[in-house]
């Protein structure tokens, strides 16, 4: 199973509430994936770049903390729960390449201007509660609650995963294709945390954009390139897209209303939003991408 | 009339309501996409849902009148038995299931697989059904006003189906058939009971089994 939640904010209204109701329809899709549970907010930053960062043991982070503001006196320094978010000066692919150099032992979770990645293995009502997702603001949101079929349950095999600056993928579905598909994409460079089959399809889209690919061009060459089943939801800078395999068994619902774009595995999520009983209601097509991005909304075939 | 509102009771105590007490009137209000809504009635009940509903709404129904005022998820009434089902909004994947009797009616779409091995049903969509759609559909009929998506009748034995608009493809061993007078008659009559009026049954074509694949045969190979 595994359950996907996403919300775009169109009013102020909902970026000042986007954490709270990006948790609330969390903690409807608990039942979907209780093993464990992750979200990416965007939000801008205090200064040009954003890296979030990630270690089990809570004092590590804390000495990091301590080292990063020695080192960068600019950068603003945010701690929730297992995670650290760098605020810095400095360009977005600087301070990634920076701090996989001077902290290998961290995982990093995220890069780029707006986005914050959390993810950590347990219920999603305690991920929701744990991390204070309520406090959180922004302009929006992915969330993915994750039932483990096919590989181990751990904050690393968690969803959802960067796929590159400011991009990253969720995942409903099971893959058949991608041990094959890691062994290639790690001949070419792409780096791979985990035997799970979400990060190859994670990995496989920021091969494509780093040879030059759109998002939508990449998007299509997935649908040629993945076998298996999936919903994907795609965190963008300035939004979302979505996009189902061509037999679409795995459930999709967007809704719109003028405060708010959603998208979720069920409409129960999506019933927890303000206004959610007038909205307009509708199944995404297979094989279709749809994009929201800084108001502007679309629909292709792939 | 028995009110549940299910923003405060449960979708159990609902079900329960609908096995085995008197059959009377049922209002449900705050669905919020609840799973499993008015499931297993075994009576007459005349159950109105104000709101969109999850998973299975209206499964294995005999007898019950359920209408949604709204939107319907996944399987809704799914292996019914007989009574009616009415949506005023959307039906999800594989709607009637391999339902047995009586009349479904979608007044919006309905999506993938609607009419998946149906055994007898009725099933009326104002709009259009996504794709493999009436796969393996042994009996009973579909009407669509709107489209049909690809793989229509994928596998089909004796169901019959009158597709008002395009048909993106038709699935193995599913063809074009004759519409003669006692089909339009049988499509007048359902168009009837689902309340559609505004389309004439000479706007429909009718498919059905080219009854190839019944049996195993080697030189069908390829159209498996």
């Amino acid at each position: 199973m595994c359950g996907i939640v996403g919300l775009y904010a169109k009013s102020d209204l909902i970026r000042d509430t986007l954490g709270q109701h990006v948790g609330a329809m969390l903690t409807q899709m608990g039942e979907r994936g209780p093993d464990s549970a992750g979200a990416a907010f965007y939000s801008e930053s205090a200064a040009n770049s954003k890296v979030t960062v990630q270690h089990d043991e809570s004092a590590h982070i804390d000495s990091i903390a301590a080292l990063v503001g020695q080192t960068i006196p600019d950068a603003v320094l945010r701690r929730r729960g297992t995670h650290l978010v760098i605020e810095s000066p400095g360009t977005q692919s600087d301070m990634e390449s920076w701090v996989r150099e001077k902290f290998p032992d961290l995982r990093v979770m995220s890069a780029g201007e707006k986005i914050e990645i959390y993810k950590e293995k347990g219920h999603p009502s305690e991920f929701v509660s744990n991390y204070a997702l309520s406090e959180i603001t922004g302009s929006h949101a992915l969330a993915h609650t994750r039932m483990a079929t096919e590989s181990a349950i751990t904050t690393s095999h968690s969803h959802p995963f960067s796929t590159g600056l400011d991009l990253c993928l969720v995942h409903n579905g099971s893959l058949s294709n991608h041990n094959r598909l890691r062994v290639k994409l790690a001949d070419a460079g792409i780096r791979f945390e985990t035997d799970n089959d979400s990060e190859v399809a994670a990995g496989y889209l920021t091969w494509r954009l780093s040879k030059g690919d759109s998002l939508r061009q990449a998007l299509a060459a997935a649908i040629r390139d993945l076998d298996g089943f999936y919903t994907f939801a795609i965190g963008t800078r300035d939004g979302f897209a979505v996009l189902r395999d061509p037999v679409a068994c795995k459930p999709a619902v967007l809704a719109e209303t003028n405060d708010w774009v959603a998208m979720s595995s069920e409409y129960r999520a999506i019933a927890q939003l303000p206004g959610a009983e007038k909205a307009r209601v509708w199944e995404p097509a297979p094989a279709k991408i749809y994009t929201w991005e800084g108001n502007q909304s679309g629909e292709v075939a792939a | 009339m028995a009110s549940f509102n299910l923003a405060d009771s449960t979708v159990r105590e609902l079900n329960q309501h609908l096995h085995g007490s008197v059959a009377g009137k049922v209002s449900v209000d705050n669905p919020g996409g609840k799973h499993s809504v008015a499931v297993g009635a075994t009576d007459a009940h005349d159950v109105e849902i104000n709101g969109n509903v999850g998973y299975y709404c209206a499964g294995m129904n005999a007898e019950a009148s359920i209408v949604v005022n709204g939107h319907a998820g996944p399987g809704l009434a799914e292996n019914m038995m007989s009574g009616r089902v009415r949506v005023t909004g959307s039906a999800s994947q594989y709607c009637a299931a391999t339902a047995h009797g009586g009349l479904v009616v979608i007044e919006g779409d309905a999506s993938s697989r609607c009419g998946i091995s149906m055994k007898g049903v009725d099933i009326v969509v104002k709009g259009n059904v996504g794709h493999m759609s009436a796969f393996m559909a042994q009996t009973g009929r579909l009407v669509v006003c709107g489209d049909a998506g690809d793989a229509l009748g994928d596998s089909i034995y004796e169901a019959q189906l009158y597709i008002r608009g395009n048909v993106e493809s038709l699935g193995a061993d599913c063809e074009e058939k004759e519409m003669r007078a006692e089909h339009k008659e049988a499509l007048r009559g359902l168009l009837e009971s689902a309340g559609i009026s505004e389309f004439s049954v000479d706007e429909f074509k009718r498919y059905g089994s080219a009854r190839k694949l019944y049996n195993f045969n080697i030189d069908n190979a390829s159209s498996y």
